[in-house]
């Protein structure tokens, strides 16, 4: 591979592998996510390898492996371009007919495409079907048009141009004051204004400053990240060195899963491949700019997806939390300041740079801007990954896209946020997805795990599922955390079990608000959220168990 | 697990006693488990205090000090496979296999672990042994599933 020496040099090599590709050669795009991975679609991409060779296709067909498409519900899925008919839940015995009719007859199978299950219509393309068609997916959308293996089909769709934009057209204030006035706001679970956190870290004394990718996503249901950063890392890659650029960082880390190869290896390759391009390292496309990540895995324990603890996990101790009134912005990894984003915060960058913040807040609401994704789970047709644009409603997002409640069931509850969120019940559907306004009802948005629950969901064995976790979370260094999420949970298995006493509720809320004062962390600061969630909402459930001394569970 | 290949372990690190936690994670996912003459040598290697090492070796649920059976069995109880019933589904395990989460079979055929959401909502309830995830999975079924691991 060629060092790039400057943003001309860039462009000559992005006009270089455009014109070496042909817009209507045929592509097979087939997902390899993890959802459709576990559903064996390594043995569909072998077969459609095997049969192009078979074939003698190679140079007239083209096979991607790529990142999670979204629609893992119906996985194993594979899109073909440059006509973009999706085919579902494909088998390795249906791929000699895939080549044959589809890609080279241009045939639509019709046993292969999507039926919706309430009208009987059938959709063969991806603008077409409901789940993809009622989404923005400025982000995840590019999944299945690039190889994430692949650093020159990330520039054949503009990758990097961001990158340069801001290095040799853009001061390092004016790229934070472009961030600040698009309001970008943190996708990890604060809702934060990057921009205010990224001046605060460029502001604070010292030379060496440090950038982070949160990858950690450690919420149980949240899966997008890892959709994200999987199957396009260089996005959130280019959105991080823009950053130090702007913060005057010459380190990053990204901080990720240690249970995903795929995750891992795929940030591997990109680092090496930025790298050798001279996206990344010192004098970065001759603009005199350094930059270096180096990747830390985490070890699987919710608590050092947060700010402080993931900082010490990175100095190499454990992930204790500390409090929070020493900003890791001014003293973070080695008390040097250090400016943590979530994967999908770095991944909003490069857009908002290329496009202006004018064209970012044309999207979502007052005060929520550009698009979210969320993961859907639980008891909804659709499982998957979901890119809407802030302001969507709920019920949008649970109909329209997500198809429902299975088997004919009522919806009784969504849920945001996992052990830290809240859930809101039928009545507020028509709530938009807005920070704010989901704050406000006692269910944030969180890092955007969305739980659909059922008419026969029993929203206290909800609670006890959510405060089990967490005391099996908790770091244990504080006490109000430790002692007050085990007691809280002992009383919701209690009256969940039928054992429930008159005063149980009155003395679930007063843990919870000593708790809530008194921890060290978000994590025992927010833990009775979904307590106190459900007795806003589902006050009904808890009197009736300890009335009816009824056994839920 | 022979000191050449934790030596080879450390030195991809630099020797630096930094990497303490990437090193240990390494030794894990090779040998499943982490010995107590490993532990002294990434001490010895690494510089690092014996009791610092236990100390995180044993906060995280991820290390074991015990040995781990031929096959790990894993039961994802994250929030949508258990509203989608993970809790019968792990019950059924338990009462094939005799053991409890986080225990290892006496004849070491089987471990058995549950919780973290592995991401893979759309296929719960799921088990996964060895990696290879059984997904949508009836407690009828489970007992057919593990025969074939021996
Ligand atoms: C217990 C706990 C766990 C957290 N886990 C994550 C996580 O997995 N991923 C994440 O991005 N943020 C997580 N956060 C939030 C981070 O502390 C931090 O606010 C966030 O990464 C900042 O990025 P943002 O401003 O771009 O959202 C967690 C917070 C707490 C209290
Ligand atoms: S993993 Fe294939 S669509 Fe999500």
């Amino acid at each position: 591979m060629p060092r790039i020496n400057s943003a001309t040099e860039l462009e000559e090599l992005r006009k270089g592998i455009l014109s070496k590709r042909d817009p209507n050669k045929p592509c097979i795009a087939i997902c390899a996510g993890t959802g459709c991975l576990a559903l064996g679609n390594d043995r569909v991409i072998s077969a459609f390898e095997e049969e192009v060779k078979k074939q003698t296709l190679e140079a007239k067909v083209d096979i991607r492996a790529t990142g999670c498409h979204g629609f893992c519900e119906k996985g194993p899925n594979i899109i073909i371009y440059p006509e973009e008919i999706c085919y579902i839940e494909v088998t390795p015995e249906d791929v000699p007919e895939i080549v044959s009719q589809t890609v080279l007859g241009k045939e639509v199978i019709d046993r292969l495409i999507y039926t919706d299950p309430n009208t009987g219509e059938k959709a063969a393309h991806q603008s077409e079907i409901p789940f993809y068609k009622n989404q923005m997916r400025h982000l995840i959308g590019n999944n299945s048009k690039i190889d994430p293996k692949s650093i020159d089909e990330y520039l054949a769709l503009g990758g990097y141009s961001a990158l340069s934009k801001s290095l040799f057209e853009m001061s390092p204030e004016q790229v934070l004051e472009e961030i600040k006035k698009a309001n970008l706001r943190g996708r990890g679970g604060g809702g934060f204004p990057a921009g205010l956190k990224w001046e605060t870290a460029r502001n604070a004394p010292g030379e060496e400053k440090y950038v982070i990718v949160n990858g950690h996503e450690g919420e149980p249901g949240a899966f997008m990240d890892r959709a994200l950063f999987t199957g396009n890392p260089h996005s959130v890659l280019e959105g991080l060195i823009i950053g130090a650029y702007a913060i005057g960082s010459h380190q990053g880390f990204i901080y990720t899963r240690h249970d995903s190869p795929q995750l891992r290896n795929n940030i591997a390759v990109a680092l090496t491949q930025a790298e050798e391009y001279g996206l990344l390292g010192e004098n970065i496309l001759g603009s005199g700019f350094n930059f270096n990540v180096e990747v830390h895995l985490d070890i699987g324990i919710f608590v050092s997806g947060e700010s402080s603890a993931l900082m010490r996990s990175i100095e190499g101790k454990n992930p204790e939390p500390r409090p929070k009134y020493i900003r890791t912005s001014v003293s973070g990894i080695w008390e040097k300041p250090s400016n943590l984003n979530n994967v999908e915060t770095w991944a909003n960058v490069p857009q908002i740079i290329n496009r202006g913040s004018e064209w970012y807040t044309s999207i979502g609401t007052e005060r929520s801007k550009g698009t979210k994704l969320i993961s859907l789970s639980g008891n909804i047709v659709n499982t998957g990954v979901v890119e809407v644009p802030f302001g969507t409603t709920l019920r949008e997002i649970v109909y329209d896209i997500g198809g429902g409640i299975p088997n004919g069931k009522k919806l009784k509850a969504v849920h945001f946020g996992g052990p830290m969120g809240g859930s809101i019940p039928e009545s507020l559907l028509d709530t938009p997805l807005d920070f704010d306004e989901l704050a406000k009802l006692g269910a944030p948005i969180g890092a955007g795990g969305m739980f659909v629950l059922d008419e026969d969901t029993n929203m206290v064995d909800v609670t006890r599922f959510f405060l089990n976790f967490l005391t099996n979370e908790s770091c244990g260094k504080c006490v109000p955390c430790r002692e007050g999420i085990r007691q809280m949970l002992k009383i919701v298995t209690n009256i969940s079990e039928g054992k429930g006493r008159e005063g149980d509720i009155e003395l679930l809320e007063e843990i919870s608000e000593v708790a809530g004062a008194a921890s060290l962390c978000a994590l025992g600061k927010t833990a009775s959220d979904p307590l106190l969630s459900t007795l806003r909402y589902f006050r009904d459930e808890y009197e009736a168990n300890i009335k009816e001394k009824k056994c839920r569970a | 697990m022979d000191n050449a290949r934790i030596d080879r372990i450390i030195d991809k690190h630099q020797g630096e006693a930094s990497s303490l936690i990437q090193v240990l994670l390494e030794i894990q996912s090779e040998n499943h488990w982490l010995p107590k003459e490993a532990l002294e040598r990434v001490s010895e290697k690494l510089q690092v205090p014996l009791t610092r090492i236990r100390h995180i070796a044993t906060f995280y649920k991820t290390f074991s000090l015990i040995p781990k059976g031929r096959h790990e069995i894993h039961v994802c109880t994250g929030s949508s496979c258990h509203v989608r019933g993970a809790t019968r589904l792990l019950d059924t395990v338990q009462d094939l296999i005799g053991i409890r989460p986080g225990e290892t079979s006496s004849d070491l055929r089987f471990s058995l672990e549950t919780g973290n959401c592995l991401g893979c909502c759309a296929l719960g309830p799921e088990i996964v042994v060895d990696g290879k995830h059984h997904s949508k999975i009836a407690p009828d079924n489970v007992e057919d599933v593990l025969k074939d691991y021996d």
